[in-house]
């Protein structure tokens, strides 16, 4: 971690100075667009506010208030269904496709773009290209279905299909992940897999002995990095959801199927202009998604391997 | 190098050194690579042609891949029903800038936190990663109250001055990267009396360069494909991005998915060629395991 060395003719105090002011712009920037709006938040949760009028201090009661509103449980049930379907498809679609990039193939930056362009269009032209390739009638997701004789689900405007249209959508832009996964299969000893063939060890085997364990620190980083993201989810269900023709507080999908966390906060600090709510609700957020990390990072002694050699 | 041979051994596909079946472990491959890259590129054909297709074949169940005949009156609906030139100057002004913030700042703060030694150093660089875990959320009301409160929204300024404070993400790339580069180089010029910002300026600069190019290019795609922050400052259709424009496109005409489409195509095409060209630092920093 420590690679300067001090250079022995400087003064400490003159050394303070140079880092300060090298690094004074993060030092405000800290100051003003994370300290103060953390405090500021933790202020404005327990307050009634809106843009028009001043906080009036209420204790718990948007706390309290959370718990009797449906849609808050709603737009919960929802986020969470998003990341725990999706986080563990994405996972395994990245894994999946890292073994087909690492044969031996020509062209191997090529795949690699093609896999990785999802990643680098406009979250709103994606949302709207896959309303297109996801609309029941005119759209191609349902045309290869009926190809392959599947049925066919009303993906956009069926209750219990809008989540998984929304995983759908964010499992498009997996390609990152699965880069991630490349860079880390190739880094699996080679030796490993010949000591494991000499022992008559079947490609199962192998990946389940060899590559799991060899490649479960990367899993770990890429499952607290993916949840977080999910936890989060906005324009992709927001996109999805609009309605032509109505504003902002409409998207919310068949059934409210698609109204994610994020989207019920946004809705009602900037919508609704509930601020003391919304701010309420980005504290949740907060810790759901700190308990959900820790008890993953708790888990890890269980089931990830650090190679110490 | 035994790795060639060994590539893919976890899917057991060996690759046999003159096998008798060779050819046909080399067709099941690239089958599979293609059978990929199809499923992610697939979407993309969609909307090409799409956006060239008259729009009664749009409406065409069951649906065709290929336009029958091809028309551009999508790409011109697109550019002349909504200002989309208008857009596309206010989202390259806002990309320009944050990427100039990006390049201007991040470095900086990234040398004192590498190469310089000062009391307080440890704990600012556990701000920078504390910074990076938080939920945009929290800090997401109290910010837009106080650009409210100085009058700056509905200006780009919310959008733009946080990069000229120092992204945490970039610092701790940049950081990161710092750390491999030799004090050597430092020690020496130091010797030679340049001052610390002239060292920091013609010597850490130039060997950052990939770091910074890295930082760059995701700075550019993120403000250029940035949704939310657009959605809460921006107010004033002169001064939507393209985000926003796309956005309140379909709640004013309907769905007209040609001209969608078509707008949706110039929208991605800038990313695409920055991808393009900047391929191999995208790549890499991905592969840093850091970046998504």
């Amino acid at each position: 971690m420590q690679s300067a060395r001090p250079t022995p003719s400087e003064p400490t105090g003159r050394a303070l100075l140079k880092g300060l002011a090298f690094a004074s712009p993060f030092i405000i920037g800290f100051l003003v667009l994370y300290l103060w709006p953390i405090l500021a938040s933790g202020y404005y949760s327990l307050t009634d506010f809106s843009l028009f009028k001043a906080p009036k201090w209420v204790g718990l009661a948007n706390y309290e208030r959370m718990i009797s509103d449906a849609k808050f449980w709603k737009s919960l049930y929802n986020t969470l269904f998003f990341t725990f379907v999706g986080v563990p498809v994405d996972i395994a679609i990245s894994i999946a496709g890292a073994h087909i990039l690492n044969q031996k193939l020509k062209g191997q930056p090529l795949w690699r773009a093609l896999v990785y362009l999802p990643s680098i269009v406009p979250a709103v032209a994606a949302g709207f290209l896959w309303r297109w390739l996801l609309n029941a009638q005119y759209g191609f997701v349902n045309e290869i279905l009926r190809w392959f004789r599947i049925p066919q689900p009303n993906w956009l405007l069926d209750a219990s299909w809008g989540g998984i249209s929304v995983i759908v959508l964010m499992l498009w832009t997996v390609g990152g992940t699965m880069l991630i996964y490349l860079a880390a299969l190739k880094n699996v000893p080679q030796e490993l897999y010949e000591a494991a063939e000499l022992d008559g060890a079947g490609p199962l085997r192998r990946f389940w002995h060899i590559t799991w364990p060899m490649i479960s620190p990367v899993t770990l980083f890429q499952v607290i990095v993916l949840i977080i993201a999910f936890l989060q989810v906005f324009t992709q269900p927001f996109v999805l959801s609009k309605d032509p023709g109505l504003g902002t507080q409409t998207a919310t999908g068949p059934g409210d199927s698609m109204l994610s966390y994020s989207i019920y906060l946004f809705q009602n600090g900037f919508t609704f202009l509930k601020m003391g709510y919304a701010s309420a609700m980005a504290w949740v957020l907060l810790f759901v998604t700190l308990a959900i990390t820790l008890l993953i990072l708790w888990s890890a002694k269980k089931w990830v391997f650090y190679d110490n050699r | 190098m035994t790795t060639a041979e060994y590539q893919g051994a976890a899917l057991g596909e060996r690759v046999p050194v003159g096998g008798r079946f060779g050819w046909l472990m080399t067709i099941y491959r690239y089958a599979l690579v293609i059978l990929l890259a199809l499923v992610f590129v697939f979407p993309f054909i969609v909307m090409l042609t799409t956006a060239f297709k008259v729009s009664d074949e749009i409406f065409m169940a069951p649906p065709e891949l290929l336009p029958r005949s091809w028309t551009l009156d999508h790409f011109v609906g697109a550019l002349t029903q909504i200002p989309f030139f208008r857009f596309l100057l206010n989202t390259v002004v806002i990309a320009g800038l944050s990427v100039l913030g990006t390049v201007l700042v991040s470095p900086l703060v990234a040398y004192s936190l590498s190469k310089l030694r000062w009391k307080g150093r440890n704990l600012l660089f556990i701000m920078v990663l504390a910074t990076m875990m938080l939920p945009p959320q929290v800090t997401l009301i109290p910010i837009y109250m106080m650009w409210n409160k100085v009058g700056a929204t509905g200006t780009i300024l919310p959008l733009i001055v946080p990069a000229f404070l120092g992204t945490p993400f970039f610092i701790f790339l940049i950081r990161q990267f710092l750390l491999s580069v030799p004090d050597e180089l430092i020690e020496a010029a130091k010797v030679d009396g340049a001052s610390e910002f002239r060292i920091y300026w013609s010597i850490v600069l130039p060997i950052a360069r990939p770091a910074l190019i890295t930082s760059a290019v995701f700075q550019f795609v993120w403000a250029w494909t940035d949704f939310l922050y657009p959605l809460i400052y921006l107010n004033d259709e002169e001064s939507y991005t393209l985000s926003i424009g796309l956005y309140s496109f379909l709640g004013e005409h309907g769905v007209q998915w040609g001209p969608l489409m078509a707008s949706c195509v110039l929208f991605t095409l800038p990313a695409f060629l920055i991808f393009l060209v900047f391929q191999r630092y995208f790549i890499g920093g991905i592969a840093t395991g850091a970046l998504k």
